[in-house]
């Protein structure tokens, strides 16, 4: 009798345990808090060639943050596959880190979530002021006219990588400044079983960096002034038309190059099979890949006329990643602290040295460290040719939709079916309806 | 949620009308323990199965009826009710969200049939032709479930691999030795990611088509075909009378079950193609989660997800009830 009763108050138990628990799980929508003072999680982005090189990176970095402020750094690098899966999921639930990385590009996206605590005023005084960053840099932190969500942490830019043996080869004396030069040089260059240029052509976000800069040197914006898509104007099209074009017309990128979407373009690339990759912050990939820095060059991306600067000459989308603090930590002292940290003179020298990216912040850009050649390029494209992407609320769905068009349209090059002005307007137009209506 | 436990207990108080009227207080205990000892120890199932199944399927349900964007899901209590709106988008199929859902149901549904019927098709055959002894046998066997024992992750990234355009196993096969192909074919993008998603899901899944035969097989007693033998059946008809006949009953689980696992199936889509997949290729699992997960609604996601549900219900339903009607007629 007694092992029954056992039986049965230990099922009753049981049962409540679990539904407690079930209940337990409730988000908290507060506004964050100063609960636990001692310890961050922190969600790092991969930047270096593995998880494992950025744990080593950013380990001693946050050993010097606890030493000077008492406060222990959880680290955990999420890769980027599943970084934006995770923070959606942190921002249903409201169980997330208190400090993360994001892609800036995803800015205004989150800023709309309400997860991401505003940068006002007095957020920005705690960590020396809006001034300290380039203007370039905030214009990707999230929508125009508000608070930004997240401080820039470190800047990219894209710019043409050559492979100097190869141009040299070729009788080719210098990289190309437009396009019409980088298609002349990457015929000459496109023979025997190597190419002229790589492309990640499944890689729906590379898609989208690309035809963004080509619009822009066509005159044209996939967003209008009010936020609304536009995908189907005329220099649009032909922007897309250009891109996929360089495979499909000029053919000077590897029909293989269509499936591609886990950076084999720049394993390739290393490899001698392109001469040439458009890129953002190579440096550090290619090395760990094994091709030395004496192997290639670095120039500016071509414009269609002329030499890179504002308007139709823009030759680079802003890249970069941002810091942001979730709203609900339980440690906002700690977490602006944390960022103040990151941002500071001596650790934007040292990440941004690690990373080869270019430091945001306007006095450690200005460091001695940044002025080889590699890095002059990617500082000259972010000062002077590199515009923000859409800062729009739809950015994600916009990067699905018509990075997916465009894919689709390198299948139709690789398969030989031609690219014209009307294929390219159909795929951008059925993208352009399955934007969210307002 | 602790309600739960209420209704579970209650009943068994309830419906002992005897304990109540007849017995004195010990009786009663006596027989209340009897009756609601079972239900008790089945409640941590009960509750088990209500936190992991029904919960988050009515609240997929919910979820459904809500607009549910970027800007409300970090406090999904205030998103706003959007009646059958979601619902609407996903069904009405001359708009390009509906069009589209109705283009990955029917790939969905021709990708599942095809797959199925070789599954079943190569697994039977494979099953019958070991039926008999020789030897190797044991090593064969082993040998075809394979597929079936590889952690799925690795083994379709292998395939993603040899389906590569420039480098891959199956264009160096069918182009470069054997040159039945013009030039190097695309398997992981254009109309050709059917042939690549069906050709790896029935490697994947007629394994278990054979196992489940082979085990059926095992049932059907020697003496029939010895019988059969006797009154001069070739194989084939002996196939035809004897053993299609015999294994009625695991076919019309193995079917079901390759079904739902097929039509459902999200692994291979998604680690072939990942979280784009090419038009001809679009399978409805992985549809719905880029519907919600990388456009950011995911009430149009979970109201894809319901109708999912229910037409699945329905066919299993419609199922169940054809072959048991059959089986109640046949005997």
């Amino acid at each position: 009798m007694r092992s029954i009763r056992a039986a049965a108050t230990g099922a009753v138990i049981l049962s409540l345990a679990l539904a407690a628990s079930a209940c337990g799980g409730g988000s908290s929508t507060g506004g964050g808090s100063n609960d636990s003072p001692k310890t961050l999680t922190y969600w790092a982005s991969n930047q270096g060639a593995s998880i494992e090189v950025d744990k080593k990176v950013l380990k001693p970095e946050l050993d010097k943050f606890e030493k000077q402020t008492g406060i222990k750094v959880k680290l955990e690098v999420v890769p980027w596959s599943d970084l934006l899966n995770r923070i959606l999921t942190a921002t249903t639930s409201g169980q997330g880190p208190d400090v993360l990385n994001i892609g800036n590009t995803w800015s205004a996206s989150l800023q709309a979530t309400g997860a991401l605590l505003p940068w006002d005023a007095k957020n920005f005084d705690r960590i020396g002021g809006r001034d300290r960053f380039v203007d370039s840099a905030l214009a990707s932190t999230g929508v125009a006219g508000q608070d930004p969500a997240a401080v820039p942490l470190y800047s990219m830019a894209y710019a043409l990588y050559y492979n100097k043996k190869m141009f040299a080869d070729a009788g080719i004396t210098r990289p190309p400044a437009t396009w019409d030069e980088l298609v002349a040089d990457g015929k000459k260059l496109s023979k025997d079983g190597k190419w002229g240029l790589g492309a990640e052509g499944s890689n729906v976000s590379e898609n989208i960096h690309h035809v963004f800069v080509f619009a822009k040197q066509h005159g044209a914006d996939f967003f209008t002034a009010d936020g609304k898509p536009d995908f189907t104007a005329p220099g649009v099209v032909a922007a897309v038309q250009q891109y996929v074009g360089l495979m499909a017309k000029d053919k000077i990128i590897a029909p293989g190059n269509a499936e591609y979407a886990q950076n084999q373009s720049v394993s390739d690339f290393a490899k001698g099979k392109n001469a040439m990759l458009l890129w953002q912050s190579a440096s550090a990939n290619l090395k760990s890949q094994g091709m030395s820095e004496d192997d290639y060059g670095i120039a500016p991306v071509p414009v269609q006329s002329g030499t890179p600067g504002a308007g139709r000459n823009v030759n680079s989308m802003v890249a970069g990643i941002n810091l942001a603090v979730f709203k609900n930590t339980d440690n906002l002292d700690g977490a602006t602290e944390f960022v103040k940290f990151m941002t500071s003179d001596a650790e934007q020298k040292v990440l941004n040295t690690a990373y080869s990216t270019v430091p945001p912040v306007r006095t450690a850009q200005s460091d001695a460290a940044f002025s080889a050649p590699d890095t002059s390029v990617l500082k000259d494209t972010l000062a002077k040719s590199a515009a923000a992407l859409p800062q729009v609320t739809d950015e994600s769905q916009f990067e699905t939709a018509v990075g997916t068009a465009v894919k689709e349209l390198f299948a139709d090059a690789a398969a030989g079916r031609p690219v014209t002005a009307e294929s390219v307007k159909a795929k951008l137009a059925k993208a352009q309806q399955q934007m969210p209506k307002k | 949620m602790t309600t739960t436990t209420a209704p579970a207990g209650g009943p068994a108080v309830d419906t002992s009308p005897s304990g109540a009227a007849a017995g004195g207080p010990r009786r009663r205990t006596g027989r209340l323990r009897r009756i609601g000892l079972p239900y008790l120890l089945l409640l941590p199932a009960l509750v088990l199965e209500l936190l992991v199944h029904l919960v988050p399927m009515v609240i997929g349900i919910v979820m459904s009826f809500k607009e549910l964007t970027q800007f409300y899901i970090r406090d999904w209590g205030t998103a706003p009710w959007s009646g059958l709106d979601n619902y609407k988008v996903s069904v009405d199929f001359d708009a390009p969200v509906g069009e589209a859902l109705l283009h990955s149901f029917l790939v969905t549904v021709g990708f599942t049939l095809l797959s199925v019927g070789l599954c079943w098709l190569i697994g039977t055959a494979a099953a019958v032709f070991m039926q008999d002894t020789f030897r190797g046998r044991g090593l064969l066997r082993a040998l075809f479930l394979v597929p079936y024992a590889l952690p799925v992750y690795a083994a379709v990234i292998t395939w993603v691999f040899m389906f590569q355009h420039d480098n891959g196993l199956v264009n160096h096969v069918l182009h470069d030795q054997l040159g039945l192909t013009d030039k190097p074919s695309f398997w992981l993008i254009g109309d050709n990611s059917f042939l690549a998603l069906l050709t790896v899901s029935v490697w994947k899944g007629w394994p278990f088509a054979f196992l489940i035969v082979m085990a059926g097989l095992q049932n059907i007693p020697k003496e029939l075909y010895e019988a059969a033998a006797l009154d001069g059946a070739g194989m084939w008809q002996q196939i035809r009378r004897i053993t299609l006949p015999s294994l009625r009953p695991v076919n019309q689980v193995l079917v079901l079950v390759l079904f739902l696992w097929t039509f459902n199936d999200f692994n291979t889509p998604y680690v072939l193609f990942g979280k784009s997949a090419p038009a001809a290729a679009d399978l409805i699992s992985v549809h719905i989660y880029q519907a919600s997960f990388v456009t950011w609604n995911f009430g149009t996601g979970s109201a894809m997800s319901v109708l999912l549900l229910l037409f699945l219900l329905l066919v299993t339903g419609g199922y169940l009830a054809l072959t048991s009607r059959g089986r109640r007629t046949a005997a």
